[in-house]
């Protein structure tokens, strides 16, 4: 009882409640100002998300690359680093990835485990670029990650046209089944939604991500110098060494999630003038999550849900699913600027206590 | 000579924007509000340039419309840049965040505002009365220099007018003082009786009217209309500028003359055979490429203003 009593006293939790909380009541606002029906437009996503087997399958898959980013931009967070760059991670390891699937010939299942591993291992060299550029020449991240994130773009145009080009599209050949790593059993289950791999994998590395930063001492070398850098230096850690493998391993993660989303969900890569997206979105999850394992699982599965039963709102309601991007912006807005909420909150705290005098 | 010329002017017509928007950072920067809303900004300038010429010109404004259009840019992006001086100076949020929400929010309303004004078109209507070229009389018929230079956009010259402004104010003045003491010891600047998160505050707005010119250039000139694709990624290439710049407007000036020049040497040598060989993604990776280059070897070590990214809070002095 007591402990419930200190949870709802705690601003950690209320903090990330109170900012959906708002971000969904601004979004109504929004819809009622454009003439939309917000009502509608909610029940419609919420029943996009639930609404069939295939609804719920295709929901997890885009649940899967969000935790993943949340994770990588967590994992650089605690050290006290930004990585914005973990789109063009993604980009490397759907590259690598890819080259695997479509260019090696390999038995089956095996095929797809060296497809994975490439994939993460590309994401993590170009995460590590980063590291080293800040360690080695003092370059700031921010730049070096928005630089990077273009750089992988183009190379994987470069790639994919020189090699991988499938005539009359623009996109790359698709990867040999041998490398697929779809779950074919459990895809029917879910009436043909793109179920992998990659939702078991998820589960291990959020209880890896607790493991690494609570019990290992290379986790406890990174909560350090994210608490305080120069006293880590002080106490002999070697904080350039760790800097460039937590950006390996946050760009790693990042390799993963184009592994999975070549491998298991699209077979094939697009040549899209963009990056996706996801590694900013993670950068919300993060935040939300608070960098803990628990907190980027939940925020990655509302996101995820949010972001797929948007496309139910334009259907249902006539709402442009941009409402939903506006949404999560605000939401994000209420997380990083939890002094806003805290005024909210000591509002409705002076309340009762006045009652008891 | 032609291409030499071309190629000039090319360069001109590619950095307005990104020296408006530089400038923008600048400003906001050097009084220490870290600025990685510029895109947003940016889009926020297009999107309203491109909706209030598009209205002007419906309503019979003819060639005025465009400027009200930049005039709107200025006024409608206070709104995402009201938004970010509240987070990171009031709030004191993260201001790498407070950029990307400022970013996120200003590409998500803006779409779903012209989905909701044009019955869900993807991008705004079509405007006639865009910008052109301005000859200066005289100057405009020198052989070499009167293509390069002197044939430009009413807003390449403006630009290039306010570079001179912003450095004049930011070094000859007692504001410019206040504003980089701020960036540098807010506490010291305190002490001596200067508002700092006032002077924030007014430099983020500033900034942020200023970087939407550049989105308001972009919409005006090089493209006719607004679409999700308008900006992409400019906003950015402007943040590297800053920081290329050594957080100076000239320097700003230099490294978004630089990025110019990238981008029209891309346009100018797919002209050629043997260029046609080379795929055109190493062209458009040219600009990335050679800033993360130079920034490495070239700068060297570029440290901005020392409160950059700190936000004050005067209880703590």
């Amino acid at each position: 009882m007591n402990n419930l009593r200190r949870l709802l006293r705690s601003d950690s939790m209320w903090i990330p409640v109170l900012s959906i909380v708002i971000g969904i009541l601004i979004g109504a606002i929004v819809m009622l100002a454009g003439g939309y029906n917000p009502l509608l437009a909610y029940q419609s996503l919420v029943e996009k998300i639930f609404g069939s087997p295939y609804d719920i399958g295709e929901t997890l898959r885009q649940i899967v690359p969000l935790i993943l980013s949340g994770l990588a931009v967590a994992v650089a967070f605690r050290g006290g680093m930004f990585n914005i760059g973990v789109e063009g991670q993604i980009v490397m390891g759907s590259l690598g990835a890819l080259m695997v699937g479509n260019m090696i010939d390999l038995p089956p299942i095996l095929h797809g485990i060296v497809a994975i591993l490439v994939g993460a291992l590309f994401g993590g060299i170009w995460g590590s670029l980063v590291a080293i550029f800040k360690v080695k020449r003092g370059l700031n991240e921010v730049i070096s990650c928005i630089m990077l994130n273009w750089i992988a773009l183009y190379i994987s145009h470069i790639v994919i046209k020189t090699f991988m080009a499938e005539m009359g599209t623009s996109r790359s050949q698709p990867i040999h089944d041998s490398a697929s790593i779809q779950i074919a059993w459990l895809s029917d289950l879910f009436g043909g939604a793109r179920i992998h791999w990659g939702f078991f994998i998820v589960i291990f590395m959020l209880i890896g991500y607790y493991y690494y930063l609570n019990r290992t001492k290379w986790g406890y070398e990174l909560r350090a110098v994210g608490y305080n850098k120069h006293a880590a230096e002080y106490a002999g850690m070697n904080v350039s060494s760790i800097a460039i493998r937590t950006f390996f391993i946050s760009g790693a993660i990042g390799g993963l999630i184009g592994s999975f989303e070549i491998l298991g969900v699209f077979k094939y890569m697009a040549i899209a003038p963009n990056t996706s997206g996801i590694g900013f979105d993670g950068i919300a999850v993060a935040l939300l999550g608070m960098n803990t394992s628990v907190g980027v699982f939940l925020s990655g599965t509302l996101f995820g849900a949010l972001y797929y039963g948007a496309q139910g709102m334009s259907f249902g309601a006539d709402v442009p699913p941009e409402v939903i991007k506006m949404v999560i912006s605000i939401i994000i807005f209420f997380a990083a600027a939890p002094a806003a909420i805290r005024m909210f909150l000591k509002m409705f705290r002076r309340k009762p206590k006045r009652e008891e005098g | 000579m032609d291409i030499l010329s071309n190629l000039i002017n090319g360069t001109f017509v590619f950095a307005t924007a990104l020296i408006f928007a530089s400038l923008g950072g600048v400003i906001g920067e050097r009084t220490g509000v870290i600025n990685l809303g510029l895109e947003g900004f940016m889009v926020s300038g297009a999107f309203s340039a491109a909706v209030a010429t598009h209205y002007a010109e419906t309503a019979g404004m003819g060639g005025a419309s465009p400027w009200i259009g930049v005039l709107c840019a200025m006024v409608v992006t206070l709104i995402f840049s009201g938004i970010h001086a509240i987070a990171s100076i009031k709030f004191k949020a993260n201001q790498v965040i407070s950029g990307i929400v400022v970013n996120l929010l200003a590409a998500s309303s803006t779409f779903f505002m012209v989905k909701l004004l044009f019955e869900g078109a993807a991008e705004t209507p079509i405007i006639d009365h865009v910008f052109h070229k301005w000859a200066i009389p005289g100057l405009s018929s020198i052989p070499f220099l009167g293509n390069a230079i002197f044939t430009a956009y009413p807003t390449t010259y403006i630009a290039l007018i306010l570079v001179a402004v912003v450095w004049f104010v930011m070094y000859k003045t007692p504001l410019g003082l206040r504003m980089r003491a701020v960036g540098e010891h807010p506490g010291a600047a305190d002490t001596a009786g200067v508002k700092v998160n006032r002077i924030r505050t007014y430099a983020v707005l500033v900034g942020g009217s200023i970087a939407a010119l550049g989105g308001a250039t972009i919409a005006l000139t090089a493209g006719s209309s607004f679409a999700q694709s308008t900006i992409s990624g400019q906003g950015f290439i402007a943040l590297a500028a800053v920081i290329f710049g050594k957080w100076n407007p000239v320097g700003a000036f230099g490294a978004s003359l630089f990025f110019g020049f990238a981008q029209a040497l891309k346009d100018q040598a797919q002209i050629y055979d043997w260029a046609k060989s080379i795929p055109t993604e190493v062209f458009y990776m040219l600009p990335y490429l050679m800033t993360l280059l130079i920034l490495l070897f070239a700068v060297g070590r570029s440290s901005g203003p020392s409160a950059l990214g700190e936000p004050y809070d005067p209880g703590k002095r």
